[in-house]
């Protein structure tokens, strides 16, 4: 490694570390989260269900993504959802379908299961009393679930939420072992080509950091504000 | 798409000519088990004294602290283990950054160190809130009968603390475990690097990271039993899971 640090080379390459790394990286966050919650969401409902045979089932999954690593669960996927696709569509093809979708679905699939345990905690706060009233005052289940326990349990759920978003942001770094070019990935593509690890690397724990640090204090307003007006 | 399925593969021999990829499979879950182990005990260490550390009556103690858990929690765990691994050999004193990367273990070293420094801010935020969440009187009672602060921190605050806290600390062990995984990118051979090396020599994919998956939630389920029953062994009468509270499973 030559010596010396030199920071020039990051300002060089910072549209292709920003402009495709980090958007490659807020892409899948965002994709993941929205799709994670919706999902989620789905498994908390079947999760608090009537039929005893989806409750089992959804538990049974819920536990086991959560006791598999995010990155068993990346590798997975890379080579499962071509399969699945191919299978489901019944064509005679493989489906090719790229990393970047591939990663999409992996984190959706892997969040959420951690959504669905937060939203089922923000749900379970909600006391006994509240669902007996709203029974007692003729609503239905869909009625209750809607007016009274989702409008309350969101105040509880959505700081937690925030932050398992936060990590989810830090987490989508491990798409690297796809050699995808995330934030991570493009640092270390220059990182590599030009020797400049040190540098590079101390420049993304930085940004990580910044951007991390700053949602993470914004979250912790949100919580003070949210606690309070109940 | 043409699959097969073969759960004999397992005992066919690796390329490699290590022995049977069930064999290698085994080799990685104890790497993963004895990496975890390592990284805990150094996040359990530095967790404790740090989360004591955030409840000190001193102001620039705690602000130190929290700096620590800040930054060891805001950056992504691969960007530390990348750091710990290429750059800080570079940024020591020459002789000590050469011996550091020609160490034989290098990889296993850097995850340890990476992860339990990770991991020590979770617990370190777990066991501040353990030590904030009890009644101050306790602080008080002891103080009055005399006990010095490190004396009333020893045999008073900590050893409730810690009790209560144990649901969580089981959380950051079994993540703990599952994040050695993030290792196999500084070329630790742990589990999940072997249900890969198994699957790119042998193209059964499912049957690789199933082994891998089942590996990873027995280990999960024996050590959520354990902390359960630790939680019950040590359980604080009258207190949050103490024997007069104890909530239904």
């Amino acid at each position: 490694m030559s010596g010396g640090f030199d920071f020039g080379e990051i300002t060089r390459s910072l549209s292709y570390l920003f402009a495709t790394g980090m958007l490659f990286t807020l892409k899948i966050t965002a994709l993941a989260t929205i799709g994670g919650l919706l999902l989620g969401l789905v498994l908390a409902m079947m999760r608090g269900g009537q039929s005893t045979p989806v409750r089992v089932l959804v538990t049974g999954f819920v536990n086991f993504m959560r006791s598999i690593p995010l990155i068993l669960t990346i590798f997975a996927f890379y080579f499962l959802v071509p399969s699945l696709l191919t299978w489901v569509t019944g064509s005679g093809e493989p489906i090719r379908i790229d990393a970047f979708w591939t990663s999409v679905i992996a984190f959706v699939v892997f969040e959420a299961a951690y959504y669905c345990e937060i939203i089922r905690a923000g749900i379970r706060s909600i006391g006994r009393g509240q669902l007996l009233a709203s029974q007692a005052l003729g609503m239905t289940g869909r009625q209750t679930m809607l007016h009274v326990v989702l409008p309350q349990a969101l105040r509880v759920m959505i700081p937690v939420l925030f932050t398992q978003t936060i990590l989810l942001f830090q987490d989508v770094s491990l798409v690297y072992v796809l050699s995808i070019t995330d934030f991570v990935g493009a640092a270390s593509k220059i990182a590599e080509r030009d020797s400049r690890l040190i540098e590079m690397y101390l420049f993304v724990a930085v940004v990580y950091f910044a951007i991390s640090f700053g949602l993470s204090v914004m979250a912790g307003q949100l919580r003070h504000k949210l606690a309070l007006e109940v | 798409m043409h699959y097969n399925w073969s759960w004999h593969v397992f005992l066919a021999p690796s390329p490699d000519g290590e022995g049977t990829y069930l064999y290698l499979l085994l080799l990685g879950l104890v790497v993963t088990l004895i990496t975890a182990m390592a990284a805990w005990i150094v996040a359990f260490a530095m967790g404790c004294v740090i989360g004591t550390a955030r409840t000190l009556p001193l102001r620039s103690v705690r602000y130190t602290a929290g700096c620590y858990v800040e930054i060891f929690r805001n950056i992504p765990l691969l960007v530390q283990m990348f750091i710990w691994y290429f750059v800080v050999p570079e940024l020591v004193p020459q002789q000590f950054g050469v011996w550091l990367k020609s160490m034989p273990e290098a990889s296993f070293v850097t995850a340890v160190v990476a992860l339990g420094f990770y991991t020590s801010s979770s617990v370190a935020v777990q066991v501040a809130a353990g030590i904030n969440a009890r009644p101050r009187g306790q602080t008080m009672a002891s103080m009055a009968l005399g006990l010095t602060l490190s004396q009333t921190y020893r045999y008073v605050v900590l050893p409730m603390a810690l009790r209560t806290i144990i649901p969580s600390l089981a959380n950051d062990l079994t993540s703990t475990i599952k994040n050695t995984s993030v290792a196999l990118t500084i070329g630790l051979l742990e589990l999940t690097a072997r249900a890969k090396a198994m699957q790119e020599f042998s193209f059964h994919v499912f049957e690789a990271y199933s082994a891998a998956a089942v590996g990873y939630v027995l280990i999960n389920l024996i050590v959520v039993n354990m902390m359960r029953g630790l939680e019950r062994k040590v359980a604080v009468p009258g207190f949050m899971g103490g024997p007069d509270h104890m909530s239904p499973q």
